[in-house]
């Protein structure tokens, strides 16, 4: 060997050692166009090969072209042989070009062909999804990639999740792919790794993992670890009736804070009050639409513009509830069965107003992104945002309430006025401008539960007339004149509820919450809570 | 004499009794002219008329409560629609085999929900009397059951209000209900005849026009003589002073829960003439907004006269005929205001005005 034969050597070695590092660059054009050319062929054996050419080069574009090619989304242009991105194929409709990012219209759609895949390539496709997910950074990603793959459990995904297995440094995923692993073994493994197997799965809740176990009892011979199995399963069972309880408890809070938010403003002007407001509802209706109606003002700002409604509501269904009691209640004091007639009538002509000036259709009112999703607690228990933020409004709702009644000199007057009118009036109360306020106060609060309610239901001219029944039961059941009490009764009417639903259905459920109300108020005339001393005798 | 006794000093009474007297006679008579005379009262007239006076007996049963005894019923309307959906089972079991499936035993919502037999609380129903004792004993044995419950633990003023609200509330919630056996949403209707007579006929629906007038004839008698005796001045002792009159050893209770239970079986009578009126029962006769409806005629009209709870019906509900046909947007703004306005202005209704001298 000589000098230049040796120099010439180094060289090479050295050339081999740099391909790597530049592969990304050039090499990977190089591979896109190879791939492109392989896609736009008829035959499925050449698009498998454009496949597997990206995915075992790492090319960067990889994921993105599985995912469109699993889409449907993945199309070719018949001129350039270029690949293109295409959501709606029409006319006039943007196509983009995965070379450079760059939309240019669909002339004529026959310039365009779909990459199609047939079954084989699909769970080709779908496997290198799964080897990209595991591979990548994100920790999430990498969690729903195994997750993915649970239910389909094969030889090839078995060894794949067992590399990743040795990679993965997360104890979260770890955990995820011990049940992948335990499902792909249990099938076909000797006596003490199914039951390391078995013994792994039940710990799990996935849903995947309970199939597993279900076919392997029905088709193991050994009686053994079918019994174990079986026990397995029924752990598993319990847990899952556990979390569903939660579930069911959750849905429950979450109907009773609802309930809570509807009947809150009522236990101030019915509760403290003493005035039977049957217009409540019409007010809570009220918030709602000044939601509807800033939303309407600022299209582009919805989270925004929901936090804007809170104050607006509670002023508008205020200022409402001032009006009526200046204009109506305050002539009917003393006289309840009137106040409750008198005010009935009001709700039928705010109901009507609503209706004249927004037609009677129900308007939609959008829910800003951040109150839309789920938070998985576990495969079998994930909790809904909204229904979270609903509890937390309501909490915050109520508190607010019970602070501006105790610690202000406002709720100090309420009190004082509602437990001894005379009396008050002698230490200089303004009992009049007390009752305004407390009217204002309470109906405020229902217009806020208005902003609250159109997040859940549609908002109408009816919105009112089905809540007022349940706010009256709410305030009724807690007793009269006690915060705490409408607290309590909404939450545990709530939780009833969607406790009896599952064997007794919506309706029924609701009959016999509402049955069990008038039986209760038959033995407990002054509700869960009722005052005592001379408040009680009013 | 018995009549002279009880209507002796009741000048409103006699002029509605002397009314309904003269439209029996005069209404066949005015329907059976010509129909280009000037004169001719078209049958649908009449069916318009005879279903108000039913609604009025509805408004004088709760009168009957409500003036004399003082409990704010808002749940009359479910005594009411109860025995409306009595009479109307009897109707949808005369149907027979000419029902859509021609089922000769079972009513068409039954075939469609693929019933195979009639459920036991349908059984009986095809005979009239039985019919007519359920008109009487369901809304009855109802009230009956909830107001000793309620009386007994002396629930009172605006929580038996909400109570009496979440009954009805909740036996329309019920009735919407496919797996009662009521016909759901749709209710019972497509009536063919009442008692072998068509309902379709002119004969027929004048027929249904006399017993309704009469019907709130003797209603009108019975209430009017329940309030003359005894009996009913201990109830406007209940009223005005219910502590007083316990004290003195009225069993209040009691007073209430008969008076009650006699009102509802007045308001179930008035359902069962209103079904084969208007041709039709559904769920919605529960909702609470009818049951108050009821309150605010008897206000509009004059509390504990009960000839003011008549005007009062008649009143409004030609008025919300008029109004829905007319100007449907008006109706619940002049509803609603007139709920206002009676209440501030006139609390002793219209009739009130008339007798502004009087002593009440």
């Amino acid at each position: 060997m000589t000098i230049r034969t040796f120099g010439g050597f180094c060289l090479l070695c050295l050339l081999f050692l740099l391909v790597p590092l530049r592969a990304s660059a050039a090499g990977d054009e190089a591979v896109y166009n190879e791939a492109a050319k392989l896609l736009t062929s008829r035959s499925f054996d050449e698009k498998e090969q454009a496949i597997r050419l990206l995915a075992d080069n790492n090319h960067p574009q990889t994921k993105q072209l599985m995912t469109l090619l699993m889409e449907s989304r993945l199309y070719f242009n018949k001129k350039d042989d270029g690949l293109y991105q295409i959501d709606d194929y029409e006319t006039d409709k943007p196509a983009i070009s995965l070379l450079n990012n760059e939309p240019v219209a669909i002339e004529k759609k026959r310039d365009f062909k779909k990459i199609t895949l047939n079954n084989q390539l699909r769970s080709l496709v779908r496997q290198i999804q799964a080897e990209i997910g595991l591979k990548s950074p994100d920790l999430s990603r990498r969690l729903a990639a195994v997750r993915e793959m649970l239910g389909s459990m094969d030889e090839d995904a078995l060894a794949l999740i067992r590399k990743a297995y040795a990679k993965e440094d997360s104890a979260t995923v770890r955990e995820v792919m011990q049940i992948a692993i335990a499902i792909g073994e249990l099938p076909a493994a000797d006596e003490a790794r199914a039951r390391d197997a078995v013994a792994t799965l039940a710990g799990s809740l996935e849903p995947d993992a309970r199939n597993a176990l279900t076919q392997f009892a029905g088709s193991t011979d050994n009686a053994a670890l079918k019994a174990a199995a079986e026990k397995a399963l029924a752990e598993i069972e319990q847990r899952a009736r556990f979390y569903g309880g939660v579930e069911t408890l959750y849905f429950g809070l979450s109907l009773g804070s609802v309930l809570v938010l509807a009947g809150i403003g009522l236990a101030i002007t019915f509760g403290v009050m003493g005035v039977i407001n049957m217009a409540h509802g019409e007010l809570i209706m009220l918030g709602a639409y000044t939601t509807y109606v800033i939303q309407q003002l600022m299209p582009n700002h919805i989270g925004l513009s929901l936090i804007v409604a809170i104050p607006c509501a509670f002023l508008v269904s205020a200022l409402v509830g001032i009006a009526i009691e200046r204009g109506v209640i305050r002539f009917l004091y003393g006289r309840p069965l009137e106040t409750l007639l008198a005010t009935f009538g009001i709700s039928l002509v705010l109901q009507q107003a609503v209706r004249t000036i927004f037609s009677p259709l129900n308007r939609s009112v959008a829910t800003p992104e951040w109150m839309s999703g789920l938070i998985e607690i576990n495969p079998v228990l994930s909790l809904t945002t909204s229904r979270l933020y609903i509890i937390a409004f309501c909490l915050l709702v109520f508190f607010a309430l019970l602070l501006v009644l105790k610690r202000t000199s406002l709720g100090l007057q309420v009190r004082a006025v509602s437990q001894n009118r005379a009396m008050a009036r002698a230490m200089g109360v303004r009992s009049e401008w007390v009752d305004a306020l407390t009217f204002g106060l309470g109906s405020g609060v229902a217009g806020v539960a208005g902003v609250a309610l159109s997040q859940l239901t549609n908002v109408g001219p009816n919105l009112g007339q089905s809540y007022i029944i349940d706010s009256f039961m709410v305030v009724v059941f807690g007793g009269v004149g006690n915060l705490w009490g409408t607290l309590v009764a909404g939450l545990s009417l709530g939780v009833a509820n969607k406790v009896l639903e599952p064997w007794a259905g919506a309706v029924l459920a609701k009959i016999l919450v509402l049955v069990f109300i008038i039986l209760f108020i038959q033995k407990r005339p002054r509700g869960l809570f009722p005052q005592r001393g001379r408040a009680a005798e009013g | 004499m018995f009549l002279w006794r009880i209507m002796k000093d009741d000048r409103g009474g006699q002029i509605l009794l002397a009314l309904l007297a003269a439209s029996i006679v005069l209404v066949p008579i005015l329907n059976g002219l010509p129909s280009d005379s000037a004169l001719h009262l078209p049958t649908y007239t009449v069916t318009l008329i005879g279903k108000y006076l039913t609604l009025a007996l509805l408004a004088v049963a709760v009168d009957l409560v409500w003036g004399y005894l003082g409990i704010l019923t808002l749940g009359h309307g479910a005594f009411f629609a109860l025995g409306g959906y009595a009479m109307g089972m009897y109707l949808m079991r005369q149907i027979g085999d000419r029902g859509v499936y021609g089922n000769p035993e079972l009513p068409d919502f039954m075939v469609f929900l693929n019933w195979q037999e009639l459920p036991w609380f349908w059984q009986g129903f095809d005979q009239f009397w039985f019919a007519a004792i359920m008109v009487m004993l369901v809304p009855g044995a109802l009230a009956f059951v909830f107001g000793a419950l309620a009386f007994r633990s002396r629930v009172s003023g605006v929580y038996l209000s909400i109570i009496t609200q979440a009954l009805t509330f909740a036996l329309m919630l019920a009735f919407y209900r496919n797996e009662m056996g009521f016909g759901g949403n749709n209710g019972l209707t497509d009536f063919k005849d009442l008692l072998g007579f068509s309902l379709q006929s002119n004969s027929t629906r004048i027929g249904l026009f006399i017993a309704s007038a009469l019907a709130l004839a003797f209603g009108y008698l019975l209430c009017r003589y329940l309030m003359q005796s005894r009996l009913g001045r201990v109830c406007v002792a209940v009223r005005d002073a219910e502590s007083r009159a316990r004290f003195m050893g009225y069993r209040v209770e009691n007073v209430k829960l008969w008076i009650f239970t006699i009102s509802a079986m007045i308001a179930g009578v008035a359902g069962a003439l209103y079904v084969p009126q208007v041709g039709i029962i559904n769920p919605n006769e529960f909702s609470p907004l009818n049951s108050i409806e009821v309150v605010v005629w008897v206000a509009v009209g004059g509390r504990a006269t009960l000839y003011g709870a008549v005007v009062g019906a008649l009143v409004i509900n030609y008025a919300k005929s008029y109004f829905t046909a007319e100007l449907p947007d008006v109706w619940l703004f002049a509803l609603g205001g007139l709920f206002v306005l009676v209440t501030l202005l006139l609390p002793r209704g219209i009739t009130g005005l008339l007798r502004s001298k009087e002593a009440v």
